[in-house]
């Protein structure tokens, strides 16, 4: 334990167990986590690079990829525009039910996917409340990827209120009146002053909400249709090769979605790093 | 607009900001309407719909659909799932916590953002990994049929998948928390001679309890709520490997609407609770946890 | 511009910040608002700006009544005590942020926003930083910066809230009489809030003292050291105890003089 001590401690400390919890953590995060996860990119690897090609570029993988991330981008950019009214709602104006609304944000984090799934498949469906009024407009909601991008929504949607929600709060009011005496009037204010602001959050909760709508199964899969090549998601894909016994298909299909899930984590850790450099001094 | 100002009365919130930085009354009114709406729409809306389906065959429809011996194994094993995976993933919350916020060390940002794995991925691909290393044709597969090991599409792998999703969510709280507290009260209490046990019980634990708390909340949530990962492990055998969430997909499935929306309202109670739960938890901890993420941020 | 004040009332839940207040702020004067934390100094500031609206009262400009006036069209310039610039903008940016934002008509060219913006960092003295941002300036830096983007819209008023009170005590002084010269030569009507007396009673041209929601005195800097109207007065700048030693020891020089010498005579009174 102490030759574990001088080899990676790079500050002396009187504590002790650092090589216990160490140890642990790293044990446990690789049975769990690491081996388990690299089992997938050696399946991909005994695949050979041709073949994984072939199989990520079949015309119902990059359909099922393409809405997976369109729809995702679609419905977090929705979660952008109204994530960031609501935040400003709640952050800044005082109403009736506000703690219960405030609370109830957190709704798509705590309700189990599969109900949130059934729950607007049944609303939109045609005989739904919502659907029975969409439908003879000509709108058909359920069992298309417009369906998709509002479980999507639904999911991502605490994301982005969570994120700019404190940015806002904390945001000194001096700014906004100093560009008031200056002469702004309250949009230019909003557009120059605040929304600058809170870029760096707004952005990192619309990664956030990005990247969880591109994993998401539970709630997609019912109000898909899960028609291949129109509203089939890559997740749903995976499973079906896996149900086919198609592990290496499964597989390669994984590969490109953890690298971009990968790369997407990269970035919002970036974006944080960024935002807390800008608002590291404060005076 | 002059009389409307004046005879606003504003109440606390309001008051703090000054005239010249709030807006009009008609666009405060307009933005508070269309974010309601917004989140009617999308929230209040789909979680009444559960109640609502549910009970609309009448209560007995209700009730036989949670007494059934396939709903009843299913809260069972839901609840095997989360009983092993909430206190296993807590322990490896506190170790990884205490490893990272107590001591320094090389390639520590690294292991930070490797605990953040398992959430950045799809679910799916959570339960995939399982199979390719315990499947029949996975690479632990000829060596389990061989002993009658069974992993996948039995219980423990749907531990496995549960524990693999519900991963960080301990750690993730507690290692800004116990960052942002520093090391002092644990030096005071080794060099008044406490063990390191003594230590982590007395000193350590109780300084982050609501930040344990919070996201042992939040792991189970997700634990008992998991779907994508777990219906991949599963192998869907009624009354032997169902979770209540895949109980419900097979319900819907079924046409079984009633009896579906009646196993997805125990859910949403589920849900209900944990969002009272974590309120009450936040009004105890908010303010310090806020501090903690934003000093680890910074 | 002249600003008067008349009969201001405001009151915070059951805080009484100001009672029936009434001032005159004579054109082109440097008039110091001076009083303890709390006692409704800032208020009344923030109330003259158009930042925070009176319970009752008025606030004429230039004899005109600019209660209901919006903090925009007041044409007040503001310099906040934590400076409040704008940090994802550089020091040239804002500065021209109360230029830009006018509307088009009355918007000058982007040619003239530069001149202008370099004609003000010549007058704070900082020309070199028009490209940084501000969380890379220090505190004296960032508070010239906010002056002069005040100073950019020509604003006929100046307020100043606690515009030293950030800042360590070397700078401080430096700047405060740097803020001396430069109301010399531009001639703003001008009033800043402090709750320091030697920074009140050497830079201004008079000083207003505050306590409780109340004016408790009005003068010049020599008149409210040699005639404090009430014991608040006197307890505040320290009369009682020590007499003028501490005015005589801190040497403080109202515009080159120091105060205390020009009225000896009080020390036998």
């Amino acid at each position: 334990m102490s030759s574990t001590r001088t080899l990676l401690l790079s500050r002396h400390s009187v504590l002790p167990g650092f090589g216990l919890a160490l140890g642990y953590t790293l044990l446990y995060l690789s049975l769990i986590v690491l081996i388990p996860l690299s089992a997938t990119f050696v399946k991909a690897a005994t695949l050979g690079w041709e073949s994984f090609w072939q199989i990520v570029t079949a015309p119902r993988v990059v359909a099922s990829l393409r809405l997976t991330f369109g729809a995702s981008l679609v419905a977090a950019t929705l979660n952008a525009v109204f994530g960031l009214l609501v935040a400003w709602v709640l952050a800044r104006y005082e109403f009736c039910g506000k703690k219960l609304i405030d609370a109830f944000v957190d709704l798509p984090f705590a309700l189990p996917t599969a109900v949130a799934g059934i729950a607007l498949t049944a609303l939109y469906a045609g005989n739904g409340l919502i659907g029975s009024l969409l439908e003879p407009q000509g709108i058909k909601v359920a069992f298309t990827p417009i369906g998709i991008t509002v479980a999507l929504t639904f999911i991502g949607l605490p994301f982005v209120v969570r994120t700019v929600q404190p940015v806002l709060e904390d945001l000194e009011a001096e700014l906004e009146e100093a560009a008031a005496c200056l002469g702004a009037n309250r949009l230019q204010t909003f557009g120059r002053v605040v929304l600058p602001a809170v870029a760096p959050a707004l952005l990192t909760g619309f990664a956030l909400a990005f990247a969880r709508a591109v994993g998401e199964y539970g709630s997609v899969v019912f109000i898909a249709g899960n028609m291949p090549m129109v509203s089939e998601i890559a997740p749903l894909l995976i499973i079906t090769k896996l149900e086919q016994y198609d592990y290496a298909g499964a597989t390669a299909i994984a590969v490109v979605m953890l690298i971009i899930a990968f790369v997407l984590l990269l970035a919002i850790n970036v974006l944080q790093w960024w935002a807390g450099r800008r608002n590291a001094e404060d005076n | 607009m002059a009389a409307t100002v004046s005879l606003h009365v504003p109440s606390v919130g309001i008051a703090v900001r000054s005239a010249a930085t709030t807006e009009p009354a008609w666009v405060r009114r307009t933005l508070i309407g269309l974010a309601l709406a917004f989140l009617t729409l999308f929230l209040f809306v789909p979680l009444a719909t559960v109640f609502y389906e549910a009970l609309k065959k009448g209560v007995d429809v209700y009730l036989n659909a949670l007494i059934e011996p396939d709903a009843l194994s299913a809260i069972k094993l839901t609840l095997i799932a989360a009983g092993i995976a909430v206190p296993a993933n807590l322990v490896f919350g506190v170790a990884a916590a205490w490893a990272i916020a107590k001591f320094e060390f090389r390639g520590k940002s690294l292991l930070i953002t490797l605990i953040d794995l398992p959430c950045a991925g799809s679910p799916v691909i959570a339960g995939l990994i399982y199979v390719l290393i315990f499947g029949a044709q996975g690479w632990c597969g000829p060596w389990l049929q061989a002993h009658d090991v069974k992993i996948v599409f039995a219980v423990p792998g749907i531990v496995l998948a549960t524990i693999f999703v519900t991963f960080p969510f301990v750690a993730r709280e507690l290692i800004p928390l116990m960052q942002a507290q520093g090391s002092d009260e644990e030096e005071a209490a080794i060099v008044l001679g406490a063990s390191g046990w003594q230590t982590l019980w007395r000193v350590t634990l109780p300084n982050v309890k609501w930040g344990l708390l919070y996201g042992v909340i939040l792991c189970n949530a997700r634990a008992m709520g998991e779907f994508g990962a777990v219906s991949v492990v599963s192998g869907h055998i009624r009354g032997m490997t169902n979770t209540l969430p895949l109980h419900v997909e097979i319900l819907y499935n079924e046409y079984a609407f009633a009896a579906a929306f009646a196993v997805a309202s125990i859910l949403a109670l589920l849900a209900l609770v944990t969002l009272a739960a974590k309120t009450f938890v936040e009004w105890h901890y908010g303010h310090e946890r806020q501090a903690a993420k934003q000093e680890s941020s910074a | 511009m002249s600003i008067e004040v008349r009969n201001i009332k405001k009151q915070f839940g059951n805080f009484q910040a100001l009672d029936d207040v009434n001032l005159d702020f004579p054109s082109g004067e440097l008039v110091a608002l001076l009083g303890p934390s709390g006692c409704g100094k800032t208020t009344l500031l923030r109330i003259i700006a158009g930042l925070e609206k009176a319970d009752s009262g008025q606030v004429l400009f230039h004899g005109e009544d600019a209660s209901e006036r919006h903090v925009r069209e007041r044409e007040v310039g503001f310099v906040f005590q934590h400076y409040a610039l704008f940090r994802h903008m550089t020091v040239f940016e804002n500065i021209a942020f109360g230029l830009r934002v006018r509307p088009r008509a009355t918007r000058p060219a982007e040619a003239e926003i530069t001149r202008k913006v370099g004609e003000l960092l010549d007058l704070v003295q900082l020309d070199w930083l028009a490209n940084r941002y501000p969380a890379q300036l220090s505190g004296g830096q960032r508070q010239r910066i906010a002056l002069a983007r005040a100073l950019a819209v020509e604003h006929k008023v100046l307020l100043l809230d606690e515009p030293f009170g950030a800042l360590d005590a070397k700078v401080r002084k430096d700047l405060r009489r740097w803020l001396r010269r430069l109301h010399d030569e531009l001639h703003i009507t001008s009033i800043f809030v402090t709750h320091d007396q030697e920074e009140a009673l050497e830079v201004a041209d008079r000083v207003v003292l505050v306590n409780r929601g109340r004016v408790e005195q009005v003068g010049t800097p020599q008149e409210v050291v040699e005639r404090p109207a009430t014991s608040f007065v006197a307890d505040f700048l320290d009369l009682h105890d020590h007499g003028p030693a501490w005015l005589i020891q801190a040497k403080i020089r109202h515009r080159g003089q120091v105060l205390w010498a020009a009225a000896p005579e009080r020390r036998s009174a």
